[in-house]
């Protein structure tokens, strides 16, 4: 190194993937050197993974887009054919637009984006635009999972809460994709591993984690409900569960109306208490003492319900909620689930008895008082030291709500929710069961140059909460919180485009997509969707009229776009990582951090946050706008300092620093020095609870209350466990004709009755209902592989060398069965469409099931890569096989319904059903060693850097 | 292993230039001896000449090989550790030798420095000639022990290695003496022949020896012992990079068996059984244009010899690199 | 006699790849670099690395182990890459044991990785030198770095705390004592090499539960149940026999 080189460090977060964690970019001459974990962060605690450390690739990428680009007159979508143009000109364009419409009718606007990590702020900006057509990546992701376990416990895994492996004994991973908060996942498990814990992993694959498994249980996708509801069976059969925890803490012990002539039939019995002030959950339900021998409110003094049996109340027969259950798991043997997940009983019922035994005979008792929301003190919490995680592989079934409600009642069963050793809760979680945020129930919350009346996304508690207009028709495009999908609380982004175009709801006139390739490997049915989104109507004019796209990379969906507007790489741009958006939260107290540039923006790029506020401004939306007209805040960094909630709330994007001198934790006026306090603290803010606060929190009144002061939640209420779920029941009713809430249209009626069932139930998935599953015998599923993050990373020059391009995974015995031998060109193909790729053989994967890892392939031209390039010509994608809806269930009916879980409308990614076969000999494909389908080759985009063919980087003067 | 062509060239240049300089010397002990006719000094001269060219060549092809020719000098380092720096320092040793001695055959400055007891003259050709003719095997050696010397390329770790460079390079120098003879020194192309197709068939039953040899190996390193598990059934998914690396490239042949068994048939024919007829036959009718043809014919076979020698090398890092995915 | 090395655990590497992309990330612009890219955007991409991660599948379904298997240079006891590079460019440092290339001596000629069993060596095909694991001796010397900071790239980003560096021949030293307690192997031991890289293996956490950990006195279905209690004017034996 020459001595003149100019060194620096400089903190900041990672985003090579959503785990965010604190790393150091070392710059010299300006340029990055080196990227390595931050040792005082709390979240990765020094270490980086692959992707982290290639984030210089990242930035020096020849996909970057660096000006604004314009479609160019006359040239299709797709083609990718574009003009440069000024900001201003994107901007007064945009404006114009977007101006228009607001005055109009302001759902014609949709703004949908990606995995964003600002949904805080994209959230805020469509709410006052006053479009209800906004929503995030967690339709297609993962929402089943936040539903589930939410409407379940108050919380769920990742970002809401995990596994605490520090002090569990026996962790069990269901249906976990590697990539799911990864470097933390990964520091838990080695450390876990280390201290002796047992890991059982179950999965179709075995990859990644569950190499490191202690034991490896294959399962055919799409059947963890049948697994964890048989465990469930033994659990109660060999009375395993943790009935102290069930009594105290959930509704296990509450009386449910079981007179099916009644309209209460289902619902559970209540009495009249004085009504507390603000209260969400009132406390008036029912127990059936077992002293007393008769009904009593729930928790009163000294009473100790009956879990088990059947009573009368005033001549209706009422039973527990926990009695229900057992009837219900009744049936759901370890023989019967067997036959449905390829498990052997005898395993089944073995890993019950580990995690049964071992959550009672391993108990935990660390000698920390808390009080509870009785007012009950105790001298230690007692943890039951069985963990689970569970991510996509369970979430993205049309069964999965109803398998994860499943799994999160298993941990229920064996006591382990927010205390040691089992699943412990992130800050701002638990929250009431649902949470309190609604979006409108009419249509006429959407009026001209007004913001939305509700959020754009919420938590539904009855039918009354939903999005619907009067005839119950769906006020949303994507149809979310409508009768088809009730709880679709992070919408359906993979359907907007399909409805756009087709105009059902109706139609729209400006998509905006941020950071998501919906042309591409984050839509379903590529190949349709590609079409639509290119397709005009009879007056030539293209059924979706414009489409802006918001990117740092030129993709597949960029191609598609009239306008371009270039974002910064996570190195350019302020950022951060709010409570109020997917927090990092650790499970000792709250965590947000920042994001600060530590290089100059390339070429024009604008972050979209800086395009939001201008927007904003432009469009004279309030929230961006002082009393006067006049614009509000300066930048990003200016709005994050100085927004609040409401005026006075003391609430902003950012916990840390508040305060006019940064005195203030959590609440407090703006700091103008915020941004540079945080800098000086690694990028994070770390409020570490008291000890006492931080288990069970869901009946912690000390937490709780701390929580409320703090405005964390309105309510201080214990959240009690969902057993037995009356949310759902209440749907049930509606569709039954029951009760006085809004009632599902007659042709949705038994789709909502069918699977709003208050307790977990296992069905086929809705794809496997409509498939001949001789003709189609197998599973198709993706992995995520540990170097890549989605589509983002096969720009990157090291990255896309480990996985250049991806082949299918088959079972070798499978394989042979078909006559397909390792490394064959086979076709797989579904009910909905073909490609054509490479086969490998596997030992490591169940025999049912086929793989490959997820959004390696690419269109040829896309994202900065040559045309010939792997990643095109010998990688594929697997979403040409899933179609993004399905026939309607219903006989004789023409009705389409998304390709999604009925209750959440959680994309069925994992439920396509295909065969596979060896490209005949007679076959023109046979002939070109390349997969199927292709499409034209990209060209550059003006602004593009070229593509080096051989580069020794190095960054600054060299030495 | 890849067989770079630098490395074929460079072995089967210097191997025939060595064996080349072996036949005049030859030629020349036995004329001393009396048992040939004496030679003009031409035929000694022009054949150096092309000892030397051979040589050369080998040098320049030895240097496409190298990454970084510029420091080629600095490969005389470690002589005491590396066959390859021995080679370095005996190569030009040898080259040198053999260019004194044309140079003495041509000049014919070539005095009488001494008298062995039978009265037979040592002059300086021979002098340079046993320098030569040690060098030329000292050369040999090293070639051979450069490859013999690796241990865990079982195919190669063979005293056969070192005689077959011995006997293979001696064939093609001795059958282009002869063919040489053939248009120089008539007289002693026969006696040339003859040893020509002697080393000849002495390099068949070698390299058919080293052939059995190697076709009853058993590797040493398994994937069990490459990775440490002890396993019966280990299959390697992926190596861990997919557009290849230095290691799928070097260490590679990348033909298929067939193209392998092909090579083998070809050397056996080409570098021993077509020569040895044509040098039978050059032998019995005097015919210099059937050596000329024996030599052109025997060069490409051990060319393909050469080739078959590094491709048939399995290196055991392959265990490490046997799938893309 | 110090003898650095690394010793890396089986048990608990889920072949993330962050100790590749960190070394060469750490190595390409430190004083190895610059490593090579070439066809970075193009077909085949292919580079200098140190560093691979590997995945073997070892037994057949369902009785099946993925194994990640990290491999670069082990600095061997007994380098046989040292003694037959014709420059002396390939080394072992008499001081930790490290065995190095020394890029300015080089001449390219790939004999060295010949003679590694292991393909642990590298040609940078732009620099047309040798190149390979140098164990960050650029970092673990810099006095100013902190202590953290003085340990190779590999080491210091993996998540799962699967590489671990030291000298092996301090018995008391971290690496020795997993070696020893582990059960730590070396590669290919059948060449003598004598690796200072060792491997730790797999270890199995089993569970075993017996009959009578499931017959249990807290039993909480016993709590629940009701036993049916006849009224008394139910018929019952009494009614029908004296005996």
């Amino acid at each position: 190194m020459t001595q003149q080189s100019v060194q620096e460090v400089k903190n900041t977060t990672c985003y090579m993937c959503a785990c965010r964690c604190g790393i150091r970019v070392h710059l010299r001459d300006g340029e990055v050197r080196y990227i390595d974990g931050n040792p005082d962060h709390p979240l990765n605690k020094g270490v980086i993974c692959a992707k982290g450390s290639s984030g210089i690739m990242k930035q020096y990428s020849p996909a970057r887009l660096t000006k604004p680009l314009r479609r160019k007159a006359g040239a299709e979508r797709g083609a990718g054919e574009f003009e440069p143009i000024s900001w201003e000109e994107a901007f007064s364009v945009l404006a114009e637009r977007l101006g228009k419409i607001r005055a109009t009718d302001p759902k014609k606007f949709a703004l949908f984006t990606g995995r964003d990590q600002m949904q805080a702020l994209t959230g805020l900006f469509a709410r006052q635009f006053g479009t209800p057509n906004y929503a995030a990546h967690g339709g297609f992701c993962s929402v089943n999972m936040a539903a589930g376990m939410i409407y379940t416990i108050g919380g769920s895994f990742w970002e809401f809460g995990g596994p605490d492996l520090d002090r569990a004994k026996l962790f069990v991973m269901i249906g976990t994709a590697e990539d799911h908060h990864s470097n933390p996942l990964k520091i838990a498990l080695a450390k876990f591993k280390r201290d002796g814990g047992r890991f059982v992993s179950i999965n179709p694959v075995r990859t990644g984690y569950s190499a490191i498994a202690d034991e490896w249980v294959p399962i055919r996708p799409g059947t963890d409900g049948a697994f964890l509801l048989a465990v469930i069976h033994e659990i109660i059969q060999k009375g395993l569960y943790d009935r102290d925890f069930l009594v105290q803490y959930s509704n296990a012990g509450e009386l449910v109306n079981c007179d099916e002539t009644s309209d209460e039939f289902g619902m559970f019995l209540r009495t009249e208490v004085p009504e507390e002030e603000a209260c969400y959950d009132p406390q008036d339900k029912l127990w059936w003492d077992r002293t007393t021998n008769r009904p009593v409110v729930t928790h009163a003094e000294g009473a100790d319900p009956f879990l088990r049996g059947e009573f009368e109340i005033n001549g209706t027969k009422v039973k527990p909620s926990f009695q229900l259950l057992m009837e219900r798991v009744q049936d759901y043997t370890p023989e019967w689930a067997e036959g449905v997940t390829g498990i052997p009983a005898g395993t089944i019922r073995r890993l019950a008895y580990e995690m049964g035994v071992t959550a009672r005979d391993q108990r935990i008792e660390l000698p920390i008082a808390w009080t509870d929301s009785w007012g009950k003190e105790h001298d230690t919490v007692t943890g039951n030291p069985v963990a689970f995680h569970a991510m996509r592989g369970l979430a993205a079934h049309s069964n999965g709500f109803q398998t994860i409600r499943a799994l999160g009642i298993l941990m229920s069963l064996l006591g382990t929710i927010d205390r040691p050793g089992g699943f412990r809760h992130k800050v701002p979680f638990p929250r009431p069961i649902p949470p309190c945020a609604r979006t409108p129930n009419h249509p006429n919350a959407v009026q001209p140059n007004k913001p939305l009346d509700g959020m754009a996304l919420g938590w539904p508690a009855d039918p009354d909460d939903l999005f619907v207009d009067d005839e119950g028709k769906p006020v949303r495009i994507d149809k979310g919180f409508s009768w088809e999908y009730p709880l679709s609380v992070h919408g359906l982004m993979h359907n907007v485009i399909t409805n756009a175009w087709r105009g059902d709801p109706y139609k729209i006139d400006t998509l905006l997509i941020f950071m998501a390739n919906m042309a591409w490997n984050s839509t379903m049915n590529a190949v349709e969707v590609r079409k639509m989104l290119n397709d005009k109507d009879e007056n030539g004019d293209y059924k979706i009229p414009f489409i802006v796209v918001a990117d740092a990379f030129q993709s597949e969906m960029t191609a598609f776009a009239d306008l371009i507007l270039p974002d910064t790489t996570y190195l350019e741009r302020h950022d951060v990582m709010s409570i109020l958006d997917r927090p990092i939260s650790e499970f000792d107290g709250p965590v947000d951090s920042v994001r600060i540039p530590v290089v100059p923006p390339t070429g024009e790029c604008k972050p979209f946050q800086e395009v939001l506020i201008e927007l904003g401004s432009r469009l004279k939306l309030p929230a961006f706008t002082t009393k006067d007209g006049q614009r509000k805040y300066r930048d990003y960094p200016d709005f994050i300092v100085n927004y609040e909630t409401e005026p006075g709330s003391g609430i902003g994007f950012l916990a840390g620093w508040r305060g006019k001198g940064g005195e203030k934790q959590l609440r407090g006026e703006p700091n103008p020095n915020q941004w540079e306090m945080y800098a000086k603290n690694n990028c994070v803010f770390h409020y570490e609870l008291p000890k006492s606060y931080q288990y069970m929190r869901n009946w912690n009144q000390g937490y709780l209350e701390w929580s409320q002061r703090n405005r964390i939640t309105r309510y201080a209420e214990p959240i009690l466990i969902n057993i037995y779920s009356e949310v759902l029941m209440r749907f049930r009713q509606a569709a039954q004709g029951k009760g006085f809430s809004k009632k599902p249209p007659a042709h949705l009626a038994k789709r909502v009755e069918t699977f709003f069932d208050p307790l977990p139930f296992y069905y086929d998935t809705l794809e496997a209902q409509v498939s001949d599953k001789h003709k189609y015998p197998l599973a198709a599923i993706t992995q995520r592989p540990m170097a890549m993050y989605h589509s983002w990373d096969s720009q990157n020059a090291w990255l896309r060398q480990i996985h250049a391009h991806n082949l299918l995974y088959v079972n070798a015995h499978t394989a042979r069965v078909h006559g397909i031998e390792d490394g064959d060109w086979i076709w797989v193909e579904s009910q909905w469409g073909k490609v054509k790729c490479m086969a490998k053989h596997s030992e490591a994967v169940e025999p049912g099931t086929v793989w490959t890892w997820n959004a390696i392939g690419k269109a040829a031209g896309a994202w900065g890569l040559a045309p010939d390039a792997n990643e095109s010509q010998r990688g594929f994608l697997l979403n040409h096989l899933i179609s993004e809806e399905l026939p309607a269930c219903e006989r004789g009916s023409e009705r389409r319904v998304s390709n999604s879980d009925p209750i959440t409308g959680q994309a069925a990614w994992y439920d396509v059903r295909v065969r596979i076969y060896k490209v005949g000999a007679g076959e023109a494909a046979s002939v070109s060693q390349t997969t199927e389908p292709q499409f034209a080759p990209l060209k550059p985009y003006p602004g593009q850097t070229e593509r080096k063919s051989i580069w020794n980087y190095f960054a600054g003067a060299k030495k | 292993m890849h067989p770079a062509f630098s490395v074929i060239f460079l072995t089967t240049l210097i191997g025939a230039g060595q064996g080349l300089f072996l036949a005049l010397f030859t030629v020349e002990s036995y004329a001393a001896f009396g048992l040939l006719p004496p030679q003009a000094s031409g035929f000694y001269a022009i054949g150096s000449a092309m000892a030397v060219l051979l040589m050369a060549l080998g040098l320049v092809a030895s240097f496409f090989h190298l990454g970084r020719p510029e420091r080629a000098w600095r490969a005389a380092a470690q002589w005491r550790t590396s066959w390859l720096s021995r080679e370095v320092i005996v190569l030009p040793a040898f080259t040198g030798a053999a260019f004194l001695y044309g140079v003495a055959h041509w000049s014919g400055v070539n005095p009488v420095l001494a008298t062995l007891p039978s009265g037979t003259p040592v002059n300086i050709t021979a002098m340079l000639g046993v320098a030569g003719t040690v060098l030329a095997f000292a050369l040999y050696i090293c070639t051979g022990m450069i490859y013999a010397c690796l241990k865990f390329l079982r195919e190669w770790h063979t005293p056969l290695t070192v005689i077959n460079y011995i006997l293979l390079g001696g064939a093609s120098g001795f059958t282009l003496a002869a063919a040489l003879a053939g248009h120089f020194a008539p007289e002693v192309m026969p006696v040339l022949a003859g040893w020509a197709l002697i080393i000849t068939l002495l390099g068949l039953v070698g390299r058919t020896a080293s052939l059995f040899r190697n076709a009853r190996l058993k590797p040493k390193s398994t994937l069990q012992t490459a990775i440490g598990i002890k396993h019966p059934k280990i299959v390697q998914k992926t190596m861990g990079l997919m557009g290849g690396s230095f290691n799928t490239r070097e260490f590679f042949h990348g033909r298929s068996a067939a193209w392998l068994r092909g090579v083998k048939w070809l050397f056996l024919l080409a570098a021993f059984a077509v020569p040895a007829g044509l040098l039978a036959v050059g032998l019995s009718r005097s015919a210099g244009s059937a050596l000329t043809l024996a030599f052109v014919i025997q060069y490409l076979g051990l060319m393909a010899e050469r080739w078959f020698f590094f491709a048939q090398a399995n290196h055991p890092q392959n265990l490490y690199y046997q799938s893309v995915a | 006699m110090t003898q650095l090395a690394l010793v890396i655990d089986l048990n608990v590497c889920v072949g993330c790849h962050a100790c590749v992309t960190n070394c060469k990330e750490w190595n390409t612009f430190g004083a190895a670099g610059p490593m090579v890219d070439q066809n970075p955007y193009g077909k085949d991409p292919t580079g200098t690395f140190f560093n691979r991660v590997q995945t073997f599948e070892v037994g057949e379904f369902p009785n099946t182990e993925t194994v990640h298997f990290p491999k670069s240079c082990l600095h061997c006891e007994e380098p046989p890459c040292v003694p037959v590079c014709p420059t002396g460019a390939s080394y072992k440092r008499k001081e930790d044991g490290i065995v190095l290339v020394d890029y300015d001596k080089c001449i390219g000629c790939k004999y060295c990785s010949w003679a590694c069993p292991y393909g642990a060596r590298e040609i940078d095909e732009q620099q047309k030198v040798m190149k390979k694991c140098t164990l960050c001796v650029d970092r673990i010397y810099d006095a100013t770095m902190t202590a953290e900071e003085r340990r190779p790239a590999c080491v210091r980003a993996c998540p799962t705390s699967a590489r671990l560096f030291g000298d092996i021949h301090d018995p008391d030293s971290e690496v020795s004592q997993a070696i020893r307690e582990a059960g730590g192997y070396q590669l290919m031991p059948e060449w003598g090499t004598s690796p200072a890289n060792h491997y730790l293996p797999r270890r199995k956490t089993k569970l075993r539960i017996r009959e009578d950990e499931l017959e249990r006195a807290d039993n909480p279905l016993k709590i629940d149940q009701q036993l049916p209690k006849p009224g008394k004017a139910e018929p019952s034996l009494d009614d029908v026999t004296s005996w």
